[in-house]
């Protein structure tokens, strides 16, 4: 990292907005991990006792869960780092 | 009227609109062939990227595998979405920022080496043509069945089509020509779903049916569709639907490996360049997962309610009657679908016990073998029943009025065209302008590169139908392993390139070869050297594949590889330059250059 150098100010405010988007990143992608890789898959046979349609949890997961989750990931990205974008005041003009 | 004549007015009607689109908005420029001048809004991006992605193996042949394994193929459904987040929060933004046409492109500055552009280039056209091969598997299906003539005669002429629909224009014509295909497609996915849905259960949205209640009360009262459905598999020695049958490493790894090829394959990742700006980039890969999930919810419980229709047909009387007769297939209205399909060759049964019944019944499994015995039966005599036929006879099988089965298959040959053509133009840019005008005749005019770009769209096409003749495997798991190769190659470089300042070209150009290596080779050990069945040295299995892996699978691991070493050989040689420093810093930052980071 740049922070010792002359443009003190806008390398910090550069690496503090990287480093905000890359905790958002982690956040997400553990969420992401957890309804694929955990419920479809690993940690089906904890959630089969609870029964859905003739099934259980783990399957609806595997099967449409996951991707409604990986929806609703995605467009809180974009409104978030849109707003980590004005906030940095590194957005486009 | 004829089927055939309502086959054809649907197909006729629908290329017309997408040629008319073609010719109102062709390319003029090189700039326009690739990236459409970076005019279009995050939704049409997204429905464009939506046809552009779901192609011949979402479209004929996903549902079908998860008909016939079921849980177990999860691993697609989530796979082919879980992409679009990695996609959406790794890629895309950063991609769009960097601003140029292709990713060997973006992969040549970053790593500043125009070996590590050849590698790159390289590494999308291997990927790139292993899709093809499966689209044209589908394309072989679709029109065979359309024309109602054999498999390969309907992949030949598929691959004419193709071939002239991708040279007609570049992307922008692509853009709106896909939007159009999208709209036919989705249709084409749901309107049957919707239909057959409401015959089973009564409810209109086929991803609620799946879990709901069937209509036909037996004598226990009503019963959940996946209940009923496990419990006549299971009758007939078959694997039980809902539960799982593949060890969980398996199942992991090949998800991972869809997910990350999703995020690395060329003509999706071609798309977020197409955007006017970062944000947009975000929001497009969210719509393009909207259009995405709306086949994707529907696809496993036309999966499932295919498998039902199918087994009950097969056995008219429930598991413990009397099986269906050949004379009614070959008499009965509701059994045509038979007639048509096994003209292609893909659908097929034989009474080998001679006593005018087709047993349809699992005969690998131990459990039957007495039943089987007891009854007379001597084997399974359903002998054929490809699986890529499933979505596009699925209309048929449920006895669903013409217009939907027109519709269909207008449906089926709008994805797999789509894919078709957005993989043509991306191998097609990355020989003529990442290859030919990048590296070997940099002062090419655009009129010789453009016709470059032709002559490569030409010879992927013959490569892809010649193999695609003989395709290790049904459509969706040959795609499966295209998305293995692009997880291995490409994806690994591109994230490096951004969320790393330290990986250097050594490191860069040593991860891509051996993780490109490492996964074609181990491929090509269990499905044959370039596919040719027979040359493999072990069984596409799990238990007799070389790692216990199979080969679907191993694009998760031949990315773990590309990241371990382009990072371990980095930090052996020498740093990165400061201008390659300040390049990363810029990609990461929404704002011009002149903004925030200006060093």
């Amino acid at each position: 990292m740049a922070e010792q150098s002359t443009h003190v100010k806008a390398a910090k405010d550069g690496a503090g907005y990287w480093k905000a988007n890359v905790r958002i990143i982690l956040v997400s992608l553990v969420i992401w991990a957890l309804v694929s890789f955990g419920f479809g898959i690993l940690l089906r046979p904890m959630l089969s006792g609870i029964a859905v349609g003739g099934t259980d949890l783990g399957f609806w997961f595997a099967q449409q869960g996951s991707i409604i989750v990986f929806l609703a990931l995605i467009f809180f990205y974009a409104w978030r780092m849109n707003k980590l974008d004005r906030e940095y005041g590194v957005e486009e003009d | 009227m004829e089927q055939f004549t309502i086959n054809l007015l649907f197909v006729g009607a629908s290329f017309a609109i997408y040629i008319g689109i073609a010719i109102w908005a062709r390319a003029g420029s090189t700039s326009e062939f690739y990236a459409a001048g970076r005019g279009v809004h995050p939704v049409t991006n997204g429905m464009a990227t939506a046809a552009d992605w779901m192609s011949a193996a979402s479209f004929i042949s996903m549902a079908g595998l998860i008909a016939f394994t079921g849980y177990d193929n999860s691993t697609f459904l989530m796979g082919w979405t879980g992409g679009y987040v990695l996609l959406a929060l790794l890629l895309a933004p950063y991609l769009r920022k960097f601003g140029k046409f292709t990713v060997s492109e973006f992969i040549g500055d970053r790593f500043y080496s125009p070996t590590a552009r050849m590698v790159a280039v390289i590494c999308l056209i291997v990927a790139s043509v292993t899709y093809v091969i499966g689209q044209m598997t589908g394309v072989g299906v679709a029109f065979g069945r359309f024309l109602e003539i054999s498999n390969t005669a309907g992949l030949l002429i598929g691959a004419a089509v193709v071939f002239a629909y991708a040279v007609f224009g570049g992307m922008k014509g692509v853009t709106y020509t896909q939007v159009a295909q999208y709209v036919v497609l989705i249709m084409a996915y749901t309107i049957p779903a919707v239909f057959i849905s409401l015959q089973l259960t009564g409810t209109p949205i086929p991803a609620l049916g799946l879990f709901s209640e069937t209509t036909s009360t037996g004598a226990e009262g009503s019963v959940y569709l996946l209940t009923k459905l496990d419990q006549i598999v299971t009758d007939l020695g078959f694997a039980s639907y809902t539960e799982a049958h593949k060890d969980n490493l398996n199942m992991v790894l090949f998800t991972l490996s869809l997910m990350i090829g999703t995020a690395g394959l060329p003509h999706v990742i071609m798309r977020f360049f197409t955007v006017p700006k970062v944000s947009d980039a975000r929001w497009s890969a969210g719509w393009a997962l909207v259009f995405i999930a709306l086949l994707y919810l529907t696809a496993p419980a036309v999966g499932a309610m295919a498998r039902l229709n199918i087994t009950e047909l097969m056995w008219p009387n429930g598991t413990s009657g009397d099986p269906v007769s050949v004379q009614t297939i070959e008499t009965a209205p509701e059994y045509d679908w038979m007639l048509t399909w096994q003209k292609t060759g893909l659908l097929d049964w034989e009474d080998k016990n001679g006593d005018g019944l087709i047993q349809y019944y699992n005969d690998q499994s131990d459990a039957m073998a007495a039943t089987a015995a007891a009854n007379g039966w001597e084997g399974n005599e359903l002998t054929n029943f490809n699986r890529d036929i499933l979505v596009l006879a699925n209309p048929e099988i449920a006895n669903l009025p013409g217009w939907v089965i027109g519709l269909v298959a207008a449906g089926g040959l709008a994805a797999a065209l789509s894919t078709a053509a957005g993989l043509l133009l991306a191998i097609s840019s990355a020989v003529s302008h990442d290859l030919l005008k990048g590296q070997l005749t940099p002062n090419m005019s655009e009129k010789a590169e453009l016709m470059s770009a032709r002559i490569a769209m030409a010879v992927a096409i013959a490569v892809a139908t010649v193999l695609g003749l003989n395709p290790p495997g049904f459509a969706a798991q040959t795609v499966a392993l295209a998305f293995g190769l692009a997880a291995a190659s490409i994806f690994p470089a591109l994230m490096m390139g951004i969320f790393s300042k330290r990986v250097n070209n050594v490191g860069a150009v040593a991860g891509m070869l051996s993780g490109l290596v490492f996964t074609l080779v181990y491929i090509f050990l269990h499905k044959g050297w370039l596919f040719i069945a027979g040359t493999n040295s072990f069984p596409d299995t799990v238990d007799g594949s070389l790692f216990g892996i199979q080969s679907t699978a191993i694009g998760a691991v031949g990315a773990l590889i590309n990241f371990a070493v382009a990072y371990g050989v980095s930090m052996m040689t020498k740093d990165t330059p400061q201008e390659i420093k300040d390049l990363v810093e810029s990609v990461r930052i929404p704002a011009g250059a002149g903004g925030a980071v200006d060093h």
